[in-house]
């Protein structure tokens, strides 16, 4: 315990604000019955660890903290939820037999193997220090044991991702219905098909769309007052015919 | 840290000294950048509709201020006492809650922007950046998820359609964009030896090298050594801000305002901030990465006092107005983008695109550490160019579109090769009825002769017309 004492002020501080929150966001996440909110609460948690990272001079675990986990897998769960809609509301019937004494089981056998192996860790502690694993630049560091003491994990875990995706892939993969024309393709077949305009409506002339061109009755003569006076005026020397122009 | 930047000592502070100043000078510097922010931005808004209406033919705002310069503060003012709604539907404390997700994060990206090299204030020896760190880009990446969430938030908490489907939009767009972004960067990163703002600034320096016996200056931008991720970059950039012709998520012909229809005084007006701050950091950033930071550009950069003390925040703000009037010359020019075209030049074009430039950049930086013989390396090179031109060359060409006019009325009309009806070279013009009606030898079938009599004669038509 003589190492706690030693922690600077504003790491201390850092500490005893972000750490309450954290813990105050994972119970609110649990507890709370909207799935936005519980997502919310989920994201307070992964910033205040973010922050606790930078605080214990890791930035670059912070920063991939944000980015990976804030941004990018628990945005996917907001849409996700916003897709499915977040008013379903969950059933409370048990599908699976003995579901929650299980769930219960389990979840306290893996809270015990934490809290053992942290409260070990803790206590056996002989770490470096800092100052020795960031000596060469903290992202130096990382890729450091990133890519030689760890080569084989890292390839395994990227590995099972691929996997993981491919699947999810291949899951939803539909089979292509009917092509669909192209922009391109919808105009030459528009203009070789003899019409590219488009067709008249019913009841007007497809030779004429003059207003001066008269309606047929449907013994075909012409629909008295379907042409405008003024334009069917009689002329000079005329006949009584009306005049059409075209 | 390796900093690769030579001869400029003078400007360069490392990275260590950031975070041991004293507690007045960050207070300074934290105020200043708001400050800058701000004003740029009610800058930015004012310079678009300006230059907006100029490429429309039109006047634009003329009546604030001198020549209508302060249009935008007016605005703002305004827009501050109007009167505040929050939808019955709402889930209130989202709704609160997003406008800030979106403006902080706007702000806090920007502070680990270099806008200027060493400078003395008060006798203390600083760099003219809020702060740096090892990772600063990626902070600033940090960032730019989180500002996601608010417009999520804003278009989910509404309680209505529209914002809602804004709100997809701009998730799903700002994380496709974000992943070619990244990749367009790692390039800068091989480089610069670094991922912190300052160091890459510094590692643009201009330097020289040598060959055949005499000293060349080497171009120290990442634009000239880098075009490809620089290309990459400013497509994402304004996929990124949301920004036209990206600007799906707020498709004010589709989705009304998107993500923010629903919100009102000065929450809209948080929102409007982040999106203008958003512009300004992703062209500060781009300035930093690819276009020297404040670094004057060539043939001022051998005049002394413009590359040392304050006057380089004038080159550093010139290039980001620059990058600001490239965003509105966008928008006066393109139009908005179809959604599935949008994901498909993000998925299947940009990303795929910097997988490859990635994998060269990093065999030329490898060979060139590694490699000693300079011609082994070039011709490795050559014979690779030359066996990807070759599959190339032996890949089948694509067919060309088959014709879809079999049989639907083809043969009515001359139709020229392009499939298009356009008239044959030995065309015989058909004689007119007007012409016909001036002999008088006009034959119509009985049908026809009701609708259409002989037309009048040509003297008359004239009168009438």
């Amino acid at each position: 315990m003589s190492t706690l004492a030693s922690v600077p002020t504003g790491e201390a501080v850092t500490f005893w604000v972000l750490g309450p929150f954290a813990v105050i966001a994972a119970v609110m996440m649990v507890l709370s019955r909207n799935a936005v909110h519980a997502a919310l609460f989920l994201a307070g948690v992964m910033l205040s660890l973010a922050g606790l990272y930078a605080a214990q001079d890791a930035p670059f675990l912070a920063a991939v903290q944000v980015i990976v986990y804030t941004g990018a897998v628990l945005m996917l769960f907001l849409f996700v939820l916003m897709l499915v809609g977040v008013d379903s509301s969950d059933s409370l019937v048990e599908t699976l037999r003995g579901q929650r004494v299980a769930a219960f089981v389990l979840g306290l056998g893996f809270a015990v193997l934490l809290i053992s192996a942290l409260a070990s860790g803790v206590g056996s502690g002989d770490g470096v220090g800092l100052e020795e694993a960031n000596a060469e630049g903290n992202v130096i560091g990382i890729a450091r044991l990133l890519f030689t003491k760890y080569v084989f994990a890292f390839e395994i875990t990227s590995a099972l991702l691929i996997t993981a995706a491919l699947g999810a892939m291949v899951l939803a993969h539909k089979e292509k219905g009917p092509t669909h024309l192209n922009q391109r393709q919808l105009s030459r077949a528009r203009f070789a098909s003899g019409h590219p305009h488009p067709l008249p409506g019913p009841g007007v002339f497809a030779t004429h769309d003059s207003t001066a061109t008269a309606a047929l009755l449907p013994d075909g003569s012409e629909a008295p007052g379907s042409v405008d006076p003024a334009l069917s005026e009689p002329h000079i020397g005329d006949s009584g015919q009306s005049v059409h122009h075209r | 840290m390796i900093i690769l930047g030579a001869g400029h000592d003078n400007t360069q502070l490392p990275l260590t000294s950031f975070g041991n100043e004293p507690f007045w000078l960050t207070i300074g510097k934290a105020v200043f950048v708001f400050v800058l922010l701000v004003v740029l931005t009610l800058f930015s808004i004012v310079f678009e509709r300006k230059i907006v209406s100029y490429m429309q033919q039109r006047v634009g705002p003329n009546r604030v201020g001198p020549r209508g310069y302060l249009q935008s503060l007016a605005d703002g003012l305004k827009l501050a006492l109007k009167e505040e709604i929050i939808p019955q539907l709402a889930d209130k404390p989202v709704y609160v809650l997003a406008p800030i997700l979106s403006a902080v994060p706007a702000f806090l990206a920007f502070s680990v922007i270099p806008f200027g090299p060493k400078v003395s204030i008060a006798g203390h020896q600083t760099a003219l950046q809020l702060t740096d760190l090892p990772v600063g880009v990626l902070f600033i990446f940090a960032m730019s998820s989180i500002g996601v969430f608010g417009l999520v938030l804003a278009g989910w908490s509404s309680g209505s359609t529209y914002p809602l489907l804004g709100g997809l939009r701009s998730a799903a767009q700002v994380i496709s964009y974000e992943i070619a972004m990244g990749l367009s960067l790692v390039a800068v990163f091989l480089y610069a030896g670094s991922l912190s703002t300052s160091e890459i600034v510094a590692a643009q320096s201009p330097s020289t090298f040598h060959l055949l016996g005499s000293t060349f200056p080497r171009p120290g931008w990442f634009i000239v050594t880098l075009p490809v991720s620089f290309v990459i970059y400013v497509i994402a950039m304004v996929g990124e801000t949301n920004r036209a012709p990206f600007d799906l998520p707020e498709a004010e012909s589709e989705l009304v305002g998107g993500f923010h229809t629903e919100y009102t005084s000065l929450k809209f007006a948080m929102f409007f901030l982040a999106e203008y701050i958003n512009m300004i950091t992703v062209s500060a950033l781009a300035v930093t990465l690819f276009l020297g930071g404040w670094q004057a550009p060539f043939p001022f950069s051998r005049v002394e006092w413009m590359t040392t003390g304050w006057f380089p925040l004038v080159w550093f703000l010139l290039k980001v107005v620059g990058f600001i009037f490239f965003f509105i010359w966008l928008r006066g020019t393109l139009p908005r983008m179809r959604y599935d075209q949008f994901m498909k030049l993000g998925w299947k074009g940009l990303v795929p695109i910097s997988l490859v430039w990635i994998l060269l950049v990093a065999a030329i930086r490898t060979a060139s550490l590694e490699v000693a013989d300079r011609r082994t390396l070039l011709m490795v090179v050559f014979g690779i160019f030359l066996a990807v031109m070759v599959v190339f060359y032996l890949l089948p060409q694509p067919e060309p579109d088959p014709s879809p006019a079999e049989g639907s009325g083809l043969e009515l009309l001359p139709v020229s090769e392009g499939g298009f009806p356009t008239p044959p070279l030995d065309l015989v013009v058909p004689p007119t009825p007007r012409s016909l009606a001036g002999v008088g030898a006009v034959t119509t079938g009985p049908a026809t002769s009701t609708a259409l009599p002989p037309p009048p004669p040509a003297t008359e038509e004239i009168g009438r017309g």
